[in-house]
């Protein structure tokens, strides 16, 4: 037990310094504009990669539709926020969100999770079709021009709670029985229905708390960027996320973290070579999927754990030579 | 002698396949029985109609446990489970990927049910939880013999192993009635000796009463006290295993037909 409390207070420390030093960097202006856009980018896309890995990675079913969760807490994050422009209004305004995604989730993870590998995958696919359109044609979505001046409220603090809030309870989710009904039903359906895990609850329960994430990272971008339109919750929008996921390796979720912070930094360094950016960029993506079709950790996880033993053994190699 | 399994004219079709036909079969309390067939005589439907896995074309499958008395036949499998029966699979159907305890564990939690909050929070009831789970995972080990390859993943395990991994993620839903589809395949005959032991113990340790498929007759006349011969989906003789041995219909199925 005391172990535990050991563990979690190293992590609550390691996570304050992060915090702090970055907080600080802001502040004597090292980093700039730029780089907090980027840096809004990767923890968005680590949030939205870190909810989709729970549904696709960790739970084995595989969804297209991320980005419909997305663009509904976007939008109801930019409706409430430019009705309560206040840090209460914006908070509202994402929880609200995602918990008509959470909604949505359930009311379309019923059904269609029946479907299994590519017939799921169309489905949901459709399903994020569907919200797009909606937004598109409503009135109070404001059509395709879509929201603009969107009053912000997210700075570093608000990323930094809402990416490690939500890492922190995924991965609770997944370290326990409910987290691993799920993995059990990747591993093989069948035989989990057979020891008492009534998978269908299990999916649609995995899927919803994705929705419920992946829009909470809607309403940071709502906020962040000041302006949404439907276009940016289209389909590729939904691939983006699962390239990220599959790179980082299905069932990983600091391969998700890492393939999000990789991912964006490769894409900011690319940003002064606008014609061979997008080559560089999807050639990267063969590669890796080549040389670790895995993705980059497997399913493995990177902790502090896995990190003291890869020093000792280290040190061990090192005594031994 | 209460009647714990009863089985009445149980049918499935699979398109214009009748794999199982009109099968009936009952299992008193306690009692070790075994099913037994030529390949391709439906054994196998048989037991995925018991476990849900299949729904029946028409037929009835009514399970008793204590006071209560239960329709199987259209139940989902994790219902059938929790209502008492646990199986295991002819071609081993492990979390290949997971722990071997958390092969265990994911059969067991749903006795320890736990909140949403608690999970997602990690408050103390889930670590007790956790505990008492672990703990009851690696009893469960203990008995066959996996307790010290607990943190190895189960497709490291020999296919030995593999098996008797099967049979204590079985006991961890704390069935009332098991069944297990071929425990033996693919075993030596010391191995093979080893699991009828093992069987014949948890059926008396764990108060159960067993349906097992099996094509290695040493084991089935040596522990089973009762056997149904099924064959192309027809249950042709039951009876003790002397008796069944006996039977000229028995001989037809498995050697075919004398010659004048």
């Amino acid at each position: 037990m005391s172990n535990r409390y050991a563990r979690i207070g190293v992590q609550v420390v390691l996570l304050a310094l992060v915090y702090g030093i970055v907080w600080a960097l802001i502040n004597a202006g090292v980093i700039d504009d730029y780089i907090q856009a980027t840096m809004a980018t990767i923890c968005i896309n680590i949030i939205l990669a870190v909810s989709l890995n729970l549904i696709t990675g960790f739970t084995g079913q595989f969804s297209l539709g991320h980005a419909g969760f997305m663009a509904i807490g976007a939008y109801t994050t930019a409706l409430v926020t430019m009705e309560y422009p206040t840090t209460w209004g914006f908070l509202g305004g994402v929880f609200l969100g995602a918990i008509l995604a959470a909604i949505v989730g359930f009311l379309i993870g019923l059904p269609t999770l029946r479907l299994r590998g590519d017939y799921l995958a169309i489905a949901t696919l459709g399903m994020a079709e569907i919200i797009r359109i909606l937004l598109l044609n409503f009135d109070f979505t404001n059509g395709a021009a879509g929201l603009s001046g969107i009053p912000s409220f997210v700075g570093w603090t608000w990323l930094f709670v809402f990416t490690v809030g939500t890492i922190v309870l995924i991965s609770n989710f997944l370290h326990s029985s409910h987290g691993r009904a799920s993995i059990s039903i990747r591993e093989d359906e069948i035989a989990a229905e057979s020891v008492g895990i009534n998978a269908t609850r299990a999916k649609t329960l995995a899927f919803t708390v994705g929705a419920f994430f992946g829009a909470i990272a809607g309403g940071l971008y709502a906020s962040y960027f000041y302006f949404i339109k439907p276009d940016l919750f289209g389909f590729l929008k939904s691939i983006d996320i699962l390239v990220i996921v599959v790179l980082g390796g299905l069932g990983s979720l600091t391969g998700s973290i890492i393939a999000a912070i990789l991912l964006a930094l490769l894409q900011t360094f690319l940003q002064p070579f606008p014609e061979l950016r997008m080559i560089i960029y999807s050639l990267a993506l063969v590669m890796i999927m080549i040389f670790r079709p895995q993705g980059l950790m497997g399913s493995r996880e990177l902790n502090l754990a896995s990190l003291t033993r890869l020093t000792r053994r280290g040190r061990a190699a090192e005594g031994a030579s | 002698m209460t009647e714990i399994l009863s089985v009445k004219q149980l049918t499935r079709n699979f398109g214009g396949l009748a794999a199982v036909s009109n099968v009936s079969m009952h299992l008193t309390q306690g009692e070790l029985v075994g099913l037994i067939g030529p390949n391709g005589a439906g054994k196998t439907t048989v037991f995925n109609l018991l476990s849900g896995i299949y729904p029946p074309s028409s037929g009835t499958i009514t399970f008793t446990r204590g006071e209560k008395v239960r329709e199987l036949g259209g139940r989902k499998p994790h219902s059938i489970c929790r209502a008492g029966v646990g199986r295991t699979f002819q071609n081993i159907r492990l979390f290949k990927d997971l722990t071997v305890l958390d092969n265990v564990s994911i059969a067991l939690q749903p006795n320890e049910p736990n909140s949403l909050l608690a999970s997602f929070l990690h408050l103390p009831s889930h670590q007790s939880a956790e505990v008492r789970i672990r703990e009851q995972s690696l009893e469960l080990l203990d008995i066959v013999h996996l307790r010290d390859k607990a943190g190895e993943l189960a497709r490291n395990l020999s296919y030995g192993e593999q098996r008797h991994l099967e049979i204590a993620r079985a006991l961890a839903t704390r069935p009332t009635l098991l069944l297990l589809d071929e425990p033996a395949a693919g075993m030596n005959p010391a191995e093979t000796s080893g699991l009828t032991d093992l069987i014949a113990w948890v059926r008396k340790e764990f108060d159960l009463t067993v349906l097992l498929i099996e094509h290695d007759m040493s084991l089935v006349m040596r522990i089973c006290e009762r056997i149904y011969v099924l064959d192309h989906g027809i249950v042709i003789a039951s009876g003790t295993p002397t008796e069944v041995q006996a039977n000229p219909k028995v001989i037809e199925a498995y050697l075919g037909e004398e010659v004048d």
